[in-house]
Protein backbone atom coordinates (compact mmCIF):
# COMPACT_ATOMS: atom_id res chain seq x y z
CA UNK A 1 0.00 0.00 0.00
CA UNK A 2 1.65 3.42 -1.16
CA UNK A 3 1.04 6.48 0.46
CA UNK A 4 0.11 9.89 -0.47
CA UNK A 5 -0.20 12.98 1.16
CA UNK A 6 -3.07 15.01 2.13
CA UNK A 7 -2.53 18.82 1.19
CA UNK A 8 -4.32 20.84 2.96
CA UNK A 9 -2.61 19.07 6.17
CA UNK A 10 0.59 19.02 5.10
CA UNK A 11 3.02 21.91 6.20
CA UNK A 12 5.87 21.04 3.91
CA UNK A 13 7.98 20.75 6.72
CA UNK A 14 10.25 17.83 5.44
CA UNK A 15 10.24 15.22 7.90
CA UNK A 16 9.27 12.42 4.89
CA UNK A 17 11.47 13.82 2.65
CA UNK A 18 14.24 12.93 5.15
CA UNK A 19 13.26 10.08 6.44
CA UNK A 20 11.65 7.97 3.38
CA UNK A 21 14.19 5.22 1.97
CA UNK A 22 13.46 5.24 -0.94
CA UNK A 23 14.12 8.84 -2.07
CA UNK A 24 10.20 8.90 -3.38
CA UNK A 25 8.93 11.67 -0.95
CA UNK A 26 9.50 14.71 -2.83
CA UNK A 27 8.56 18.84 -2.24
CA UNK A 28 6.33 19.89 -5.37
CA UNK A 29 7.10 22.97 -7.19
CA UNK A 30 4.11 24.44 -7.65
CA UNK A 31 2.57 24.48 -3.69
CA UNK A 32 5.94 23.60 -2.15
CA UNK A 33 4.02 20.67 -0.21
CA UNK A 34 5.33 17.31 -0.07
CA UNK A 35 4.30 14.08 -2.64
CA UNK A 36 5.21 10.81 -3.21
CA UNK A 37 6.28 10.98 -7.05
CA UNK A 38 6.55 7.20 -7.54
CA UNK A 39 4.15 4.98 -5.88
CA UNK A 40 5.32 1.98 -7.84
CA UNK A 41 8.60 2.75 -5.68
CA UNK A 42 6.86 2.89 -2.38
CA UNK A 43 8.66 0.49 0.25
CA UNK A 44 5.78 0.40 2.37
CA UNK A 45 7.66 0.81 5.26
CA UNK A 46 5.56 3.82 6.11
CA UNK A 47 8.34 5.58 7.64
CA UNK A 48 6.66 8.77 6.19
CA UNK A 49 3.48 7.98 8.09
CA UNK A 50 4.52 7.81 11.31
CA UNK A 51 7.33 10.59 10.76
CA UNK A 52 4.85 13.18 9.59
CA UNK A 53 3.90 16.20 12.84
CA UNK A 54 0.60 17.03 11.23
CA UNK A 55 -0.73 13.49 10.67
CA UNK A 56 -1.26 14.46 6.87
CA UNK A 57 0.17 11.16 5.70
CA UNK A 58 -2.02 7.91 4.45
CA UNK A 59 -1.67 4.86 2.68
CA UNK A 60 -3.47 3.93 -0.29
CA UNK A 61 -4.44 0.14 -0.90
CA UNK A 62 -4.17 -1.85 -4.14
CA UNK A 63 -7.82 -1.91 -5.80
CA UNK A 64 -7.30 -5.44 -6.66
CA UNK A 65 -7.74 -6.26 -2.54
CA UNK A 66 -9.14 -3.08 -0.69
CA UNK A 67 -11.33 -1.40 -3.34
CA UNK A 68 -11.96 2.35 -2.66
CA UNK A 69 -13.57 3.61 1.26
CA UNK A 70 -11.27 2.23 3.20
CA UNK A 71 -8.36 4.45 5.51
CA UNK A 72 -5.43 3.00 6.75
CA UNK A 73 -4.07 5.96 9.70
CA UNK A 74 -1.48 6.26 12.38
CA UNK A 75 -1.26 8.34 14.99
CA UNK A 76 2.59 8.38 16.72
CA UNK A 77 2.55 10.21 20.07
CA UNK A 78 6.68 10.55 21.27
CA UNK A 79 5.98 11.69 24.87
CA UNK A 80 3.84 8.17 25.38
CA UNK A 81 6.50 6.15 23.24
CA UNK A 82 3.37 4.68 21.23
CA UNK A 83 2.34 4.20 17.65
CA UNK A 84 -1.68 3.87 17.01
CA UNK A 85 -3.20 2.68 14.00
CA UNK A 86 -6.78 2.79 13.01
CA UNK A 87 -7.62 0.11 10.08
CA UNK A 88 -11.11 1.19 8.65
CA UNK A 89 -12.67 -1.34 6.42
CA UNK A 90 -14.62 -0.58 3.35
CA UNK A 91 -17.79 -2.30 5.47
CA UNK A 92 -17.26 -0.20 7.89
CA UNK A 93 -15.56 -2.49 10.17
CA UNK A 94 -12.60 -0.87 12.25
CA UNK A 95 -9.40 -2.21 13.68
CA UNK A 96 -7.34 -0.60 16.20
CA UNK A 97 -4.15 -1.01 17.33
CA UNK A 98 -1.50 0.60 19.81
CA UNK A 99 2.26 -0.25 19.86
CA UNK A 100 5.06 0.58 21.39
CA UNK A 101 7.91 2.92 19.65
CA UNK A 102 10.40 1.57 21.91
CA UNK A 103 10.64 0.80 25.14
CA UNK A 104 13.69 2.79 26.25
CA UNK A 105 14.03 6.61 26.08
CA UNK A 106 15.78 7.59 22.50
CA UNK A 107 19.15 8.63 22.32
CA UNK A 108 20.51 6.81 25.36
CA UNK A 109 21.50 3.31 24.39
CA UNK A 110 23.53 4.64 20.78
CA UNK A 111 26.13 2.00 20.24
CA UNK A 112 29.31 3.79 19.48
CA UNK A 113 30.41 2.39 16.16
CA UNK A 114 33.81 4.52 16.08
CA UNK A 115 35.35 3.31 19.72
CA UNK A 116 34.47 0.00 18.66
CA UNK A 117 37.47 -2.41 17.13
CA UNK A 118 38.55 -1.75 13.67
CA UNK A 119 37.56 -5.10 11.31
CA UNK A 120 40.21 -7.16 10.08
CA UNK A 121 40.25 -8.57 6.35
CA UNK A 122 39.37 -12.37 7.30
CA UNK A 123 36.11 -10.27 8.90
CA UNK A 124 35.80 -8.35 5.94
CA UNK A 125 35.64 -11.41 3.71
CA UNK A 126 33.42 -13.07 6.44
CA UNK A 127 29.76 -13.40 5.63
CA UNK A 128 28.36 -12.29 8.89
CA UNK A 129 27.51 -8.80 9.20
CA UNK A 130 29.26 -6.61 12.44
CA UNK A 131 28.64 -7.43 16.18
CA UNK A 132 27.32 -11.27 14.59
CA UNK A 133 26.70 -13.75 16.06
CA UNK A 134 27.34 -11.62 19.71
CA UNK A 135 24.70 -9.54 18.55
CA UNK A 136 22.45 -11.70 17.88
CA UNK A 137 22.37 -13.01 21.54
CA UNK A 138 23.59 -16.27 20.47
CA UNK A 139 26.94 -17.62 20.78
CA UNK A 140 26.44 -20.30 18.24
CA UNK A 141 27.31 -20.55 14.50
CA UNK A 142 24.36 -18.51 12.43
CA UNK A 143 21.69 -21.55 11.34
CA UNK A 144 22.53 -22.81 7.82
CA UNK A 145 19.67 -24.68 5.43
CA UNK A 146 21.11 -27.34 3.35
CA UNK A 147 20.48 -26.99 -0.01
CA UNK A 148 18.93 -30.52 0.37
CA UNK A 149 16.15 -29.91 1.92
CA UNK A 150 14.34 -26.82 -0.67
CA UNK A 151 11.97 -27.98 -2.22
CA UNK A 152 11.94 -29.75 -5.89
CA UNK A 153 11.81 -27.54 -8.66
CA UNK A 154 13.12 -24.68 -6.93
CA UNK A 155 16.89 -23.88 -8.58
CA UNK A 156 19.25 -21.77 -6.79
CA UNK B 1 11.86 58.34 6.33
CA UNK B 2 9.60 56.35 8.99
CA UNK B 3 7.57 58.98 9.47
CA UNK B 4 6.48 60.21 5.81
CA UNK B 5 3.60 58.98 4.09
CA UNK B 6 4.96 58.07 0.67
CA UNK B 7 1.57 57.80 -0.73
CA UNK B 8 0.91 61.39 0.14
CA UNK B 9 3.65 62.49 -1.15
CA UNK B 10 3.04 60.59 -4.65
CA UNK B 11 -0.28 62.66 -4.39
CA UNK B 12 1.66 65.26 -5.96
CA UNK B 13 2.11 63.67 -9.36
CA UNK B 14 -0.82 60.66 -9.50
CA UNK B 15 -4.36 61.63 -7.91
CA UNK B 16 -5.80 59.68 -4.66
CA UNK B 17 -8.60 58.31 -7.11
CA UNK B 18 -6.39 56.70 -9.03
CA UNK B 19 -4.19 55.49 -5.88
CA UNK B 20 -7.43 54.36 -4.57
CA UNK B 21 -8.51 52.84 -7.60
CA UNK B 22 -5.70 50.62 -7.83
CA UNK B 23 -5.91 49.07 -4.58
CA UNK B 24 -9.81 47.87 -5.35
CA UNK B 25 -8.17 46.60 -8.38
CA UNK B 26 -5.88 44.62 -6.69
CA UNK B 27 -8.80 43.11 -4.41
CA UNK B 28 -10.58 42.02 -7.16
CA UNK B 29 -7.51 40.65 -8.35
CA UNK B 30 -7.25 38.26 -5.16
CA UNK B 31 -10.76 37.19 -5.53
CA UNK B 32 -10.60 36.51 -9.30
CA UNK B 33 -8.03 34.47 -8.94
CA UNK B 34 -8.73 32.35 -5.44
CA UNK B 35 -12.12 32.06 -7.32
CA UNK B 36 -10.48 30.50 -10.78
CA UNK B 37 -8.53 28.73 -8.31
CA UNK B 38 -11.11 27.18 -6.62
CA UNK B 39 -13.07 25.98 -9.89
CA UNK B 40 -10.00 24.31 -11.24
CA UNK B 41 -8.64 22.13 -8.39
CA UNK B 42 -12.14 21.66 -7.10
CA UNK B 43 -10.46 21.94 -3.66
CA UNK B 44 -13.69 23.48 -1.88
CA UNK B 45 -15.53 20.90 -3.36
CA UNK B 46 -13.86 18.33 -1.89
CA UNK B 47 -13.41 19.88 1.61
CA UNK B 48 -16.82 19.88 2.05
CA UNK B 49 -17.37 16.65 0.75
CA UNK B 50 -14.81 15.57 3.28
CA UNK B 51 -16.18 17.00 5.76
CA UNK B 52 -19.74 15.99 4.57
CA UNK B 53 -18.61 12.66 5.21
CA UNK B 54 -16.12 13.24 8.19
CA UNK B 55 -19.57 13.95 9.96
CA UNK B 56 -21.26 10.50 9.45
CA UNK B 57 -18.34 8.88 11.44
CA UNK B 58 -18.73 11.65 14.41
CA UNK B 59 -19.21 10.22 17.91
CA UNK B 60 -20.59 12.74 19.40
CA UNK B 61 -23.02 15.66 18.16
CA UNK B 62 -21.01 19.36 19.16
CA UNK B 63 -23.31 22.06 20.23
CA UNK B 64 -23.08 25.47 18.64
CA UNK B 65 -21.21 27.42 21.60
CA UNK B 66 -18.58 24.08 21.78
CA UNK B 67 -18.33 25.14 18.01
CA UNK B 68 -17.67 28.60 18.50
CA UNK B 69 -14.93 28.24 21.44
CA UNK B 70 -13.27 25.53 18.98
CA UNK B 71 -13.37 27.87 16.17
CA UNK B 72 -12.38 30.90 18.30
CA UNK B 73 -9.59 28.58 20.28
CA UNK B 74 -8.27 28.02 16.49
CA UNK B 75 -8.51 31.30 15.36
CA UNK B 76 -6.46 32.84 18.27
CA UNK B 77 -4.40 29.52 18.68
CA UNK B 78 -3.54 27.92 15.21
CA UNK B 79 -4.19 30.22 13.15
CA UNK B 80 -2.99 33.50 15.03
CA UNK B 81 0.35 31.80 16.24
CA UNK B 82 0.78 29.28 13.34
CA UNK B 83 1.19 26.42 15.59
CA UNK B 84 1.05 23.76 13.06
CA UNK B 85 4.73 25.03 12.21
CA UNK B 86 6.00 23.72 15.96
CA UNK B 87 7.93 25.97 17.53
CA UNK B 88 11.50 26.76 15.74
CA UNK B 89 12.81 29.19 13.01
CA UNK B 90 10.04 27.85 10.56
CA UNK B 91 7.34 29.39 12.98
CA UNK B 92 9.23 32.91 13.84
CA UNK B 93 9.99 33.19 10.18
CA UNK B 94 6.04 33.15 9.57
CA UNK B 95 4.88 34.92 11.84
CA UNK B 96 7.22 37.65 10.77
CA UNK B 97 6.25 37.29 7.03
CA UNK B 98 2.23 37.13 8.12
CA UNK B 99 2.13 40.23 10.77
CA UNK B 100 4.42 41.76 8.45
CA UNK B 101 2.00 41.67 5.37
CA UNK B 102 -0.77 41.88 7.36
CA UNK B 103 0.45 45.18 9.04
CA UNK B 104 1.68 46.48 5.74
CA UNK B 105 -1.28 46.04 3.64
CA UNK B 106 -3.60 47.54 6.36
CA UNK B 107 -1.33 50.78 6.64
CA UNK B 108 -1.40 50.68 2.99
CA UNK B 109 -5.17 50.77 2.71
CA UNK B 110 -5.80 53.07 5.09
CA UNK B 111 -3.08 55.69 3.97
CA UNK B 112 -4.47 55.07 0.60
CA UNK B 113 -7.80 55.56 1.49
CA UNK B 114 -7.75 58.37 4.81
CA UNK B 115 -4.32 60.40 4.05
CA UNK B 116 -3.29 60.36 0.27
CA UNK B 117 -3.96 63.95 -0.30
CA UNK B 118 -0.85 66.62 0.06
CA UNK B 119 -3.11 68.50 1.92
CA UNK B 120 -3.97 66.23 5.04
CA UNK B 121 -1.83 65.06 8.11
CA UNK B 122 -0.67 61.53 8.39
CA UNK B 123 -0.74 60.53 11.95
CA UNK B 124 2.88 59.31 12.20
CA UNK B 125 1.51 55.89 13.78
CA UNK B 126 0.60 54.95 9.89
CA UNK B 127 4.04 55.52 8.38
CA UNK B 128 5.93 53.92 11.37
CA UNK B 129 3.30 50.90 11.05
CA UNK B 130 3.70 50.72 6.86
CA UNK B 131 7.68 50.43 7.19
CA UNK B 132 7.70 48.25 10.82
CA UNK B 133 5.59 45.79 8.55
CA UNK B 134 7.17 45.81 5.48
CA UNK B 135 11.07 45.15 7.18
CA UNK B 136 8.82 42.43 9.23
CA UNK B 137 8.13 40.84 5.98
CA UNK B 138 11.33 41.66 4.28
CA UNK B 139 13.43 39.69 7.09
CA UNK B 140 10.71 37.20 7.63
CA UNK B 141 10.88 36.54 3.38
CA UNK B 142 14.29 36.19 3.27
CA UNK B 143 15.12 34.25 6.33
CA UNK B 144 12.97 31.31 4.75
CA UNK B 145 13.53 32.00 0.95
CA UNK B 146 17.39 32.22 1.66
CA UNK B 147 17.78 29.34 4.82
CA UNK B 148 14.14 27.68 5.48
CA UNK B 149 12.97 26.49 2.25
CA UNK B 150 12.44 22.97 2.89
CA UNK B 151 13.71 22.10 -0.63
CA UNK B 152 17.01 23.66 0.19
CA UNK B 153 17.37 22.07 3.81
CA UNK B 154 15.67 18.79 3.08
CA UNK B 155 16.53 17.71 -0.06
CA UNK B 156 19.70 19.53 -0.74
CA UNK B 157 18.95 21.57 -3.82
CA UNK B 158 20.84 24.55 -4.17
CA UNK B 159 19.52 28.02 -2.75
CA UNK B 160 19.54 29.79 -6.44
CA UNK B 161 16.94 27.58 -7.66
CA UNK B 162 13.82 29.27 -8.07
CA UNK B 163 10.36 27.51 -8.88
CA UNK B 164 7.05 28.23 -9.47
CA UNK B 165 6.46 28.03 -5.78
CA UNK B 166 8.56 30.65 -5.34
CA UNK B 167 6.21 33.36 -6.99
CA UNK B 168 4.37 33.95 -3.55
CA UNK B 169 7.18 34.82 -1.58
CA UNK B 170 9.62 36.20 -3.96
CA UNK B 171 6.42 38.92 -4.60
CA UNK B 172 6.13 39.88 -1.23
CA UNK B 173 9.05 40.00 -0.61
CA UNK B 174 9.87 42.20 -3.91
CA UNK B 175 6.75 43.84 -2.87
CA UNK B 176 8.34 45.00 0.44
CA UNK B 177 11.57 45.56 -0.14
CA UNK B 178 10.57 48.14 -3.56
CA UNK B 179 8.03 49.59 -1.01
CA UNK B 180 10.94 50.44 1.53
CA UNK B 181 13.14 51.86 -1.32
CA UNK B 182 10.92 53.86 -2.92
CA UNK B 183 9.96 55.60 0.15
CA UNK B 184 14.00 55.69 1.54
CA UNK B 185 14.69 57.91 -1.83
CA UNK B 186 11.63 59.60 -1.87
CA UNK B 187 12.46 61.02 1.72
CA UNK B 188 15.16 62.27 0.12
CA UNK B 189 13.97 64.60 -1.72
CA UNK B 190 16.08 63.96 -4.76
CA UNK B 191 14.14 66.83 -6.83
CA UNK B 192 12.63 64.76 -9.52
CA UNK B 193 15.85 62.67 -10.13
CA UNK B 194 14.79 59.05 -11.90
CA UNK B 195 16.23 56.88 -9.22
CA UNK B 196 12.64 56.96 -6.65
CA UNK B 197 10.34 56.52 -9.56
CA UNK B 198 11.91 53.83 -10.79
CA UNK B 199 11.52 51.67 -7.85
CA UNK B 200 8.18 53.31 -7.89
CA UNK B 201 7.79 51.11 -11.19
CA UNK B 202 9.29 48.37 -9.69
CA UNK B 203 6.70 48.40 -6.58
CA UNK B 204 3.48 48.77 -9.04
CA UNK B 205 4.80 45.79 -10.97
CA UNK B 206 5.68 43.72 -7.85
CA UNK B 207 2.53 44.29 -6.43
CA UNK B 208 0.42 43.58 -10.00
CA UNK B 209 2.44 40.29 -9.96
CA UNK B 210 1.65 39.31 -5.93
CA UNK B 211 -2.16 39.98 -6.42
CA UNK B 212 -2.35 39.40 -10.57
CA UNK B 213 -0.67 36.15 -9.89
CA UNK B 214 -3.30 34.48 -7.37
CA UNK B 215 -3.85 31.47 -9.76
CA UNK B 216 -0.14 30.44 -10.42
CA UNK B 217 1.28 31.12 -6.56
CA UNK B 218 0.37 29.70 -3.05
CA UNK B 219 -1.12 33.22 -2.45
CA UNK B 220 -4.54 31.58 -1.43
CA UNK B 221 -2.87 29.18 1.08
CA UNK B 222 -3.97 31.82 3.68
CA UNK B 223 -7.58 31.39 2.85
CA UNK B 224 -7.23 27.41 2.77
CA UNK B 225 -5.23 26.75 5.54
CA UNK B 226 -7.19 28.59 8.29
CA UNK B 227 -10.42 26.42 6.74
CA UNK B 228 -8.45 23.09 7.19
CA UNK B 229 -7.72 24.37 10.73
CA UNK B 230 -10.97 24.79 11.83
CA UNK B 231 -12.25 21.69 10.22
CA UNK B 232 -9.29 19.38 11.71
CA UNK B 233 -10.04 20.72 15.39
CA UNK B 234 -13.88 20.18 14.84
CA UNK B 235 -13.27 16.63 13.59
CA UNK B 236 -10.85 15.86 16.41
CA UNK B 237 -13.72 17.26 18.84
CA UNK B 238 -16.87 15.30 17.53
CA UNK B 239 -14.85 12.28 17.30
CA UNK B 240 -14.69 11.88 13.68
CA UNK B 241 -11.03 12.54 13.95
CA UNK B 242 -10.25 12.65 10.13
CA UNK B 243 -9.99 8.42 10.55
CA UNK B 244 -7.80 8.65 12.82
CA UNK B 245 -6.91 6.88 15.98
CA UNK B 246 -7.93 8.61 19.42
CA UNK B 247 -4.95 9.36 21.59
CA UNK B 248 -3.41 6.09 22.77
CA UNK B 249 -4.58 5.13 26.35
CA UNK B 250 -0.84 5.45 27.97
CA UNK B 251 1.30 8.08 30.36
CA UNK B 252 3.41 10.17 28.64
CA UNK B 253 6.76 8.28 30.02
CA UNK B 254 9.71 9.50 27.78
CA UNK B 255 9.00 13.26 28.01
CA UNK B 256 10.91 15.38 25.41
CA UNK B 257 13.85 13.14 25.59
CA UNK B 258 12.45 11.27 22.34
CA UNK B 259 11.66 14.16 19.97
CA UNK B 260 12.18 13.85 16.57
CA UNK B 261 15.20 15.11 14.60
CA UNK B 262 15.23 18.09 12.51
CA UNK B 263 14.74 16.53 9.02
CA UNK B 264 18.45 17.35 7.72
CA UNK B 265 20.42 14.97 6.79
CA UNK B 266 21.94 15.54 3.27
Amino acid sequence: MSTFVYMTRCDGCGHCVDICPSDIMHIDETIRRAKNIEPNFCWECYACVKACPNHAIDVRGYADFAPMGHSVRVRREEEKGTISWKIKFRNGKEKNFVSPITTKPWGKFIPKLAEGDKPNQDEINSQTLYNEPEGLNTKKELPTISKDSFKKGVYY
Amino acid sequence: MIYNNPFSTLAEIVSPLAMQGFLIMMIVLVILGTLVDIMHKKNVKYFFENAKKAKKSATRELRSGEKASIIAKTVIYDIGTTSELGAGKRRVAHLLGMYGTILFWIASAVMVFCYSSPSTNTPSVWPIIWHAGAIMTVLGGCWFWFFLRVDVYSEAQPWYRVIKADLFVLALIATSLFGLIWSYLQSLNLNDRWDDKVFLVLYIVSNLVLFGGVYWSKFAHMFYKPGAAIQKNLAEADGSRDNLPPPADKPEQFGLGIKREAPKHY
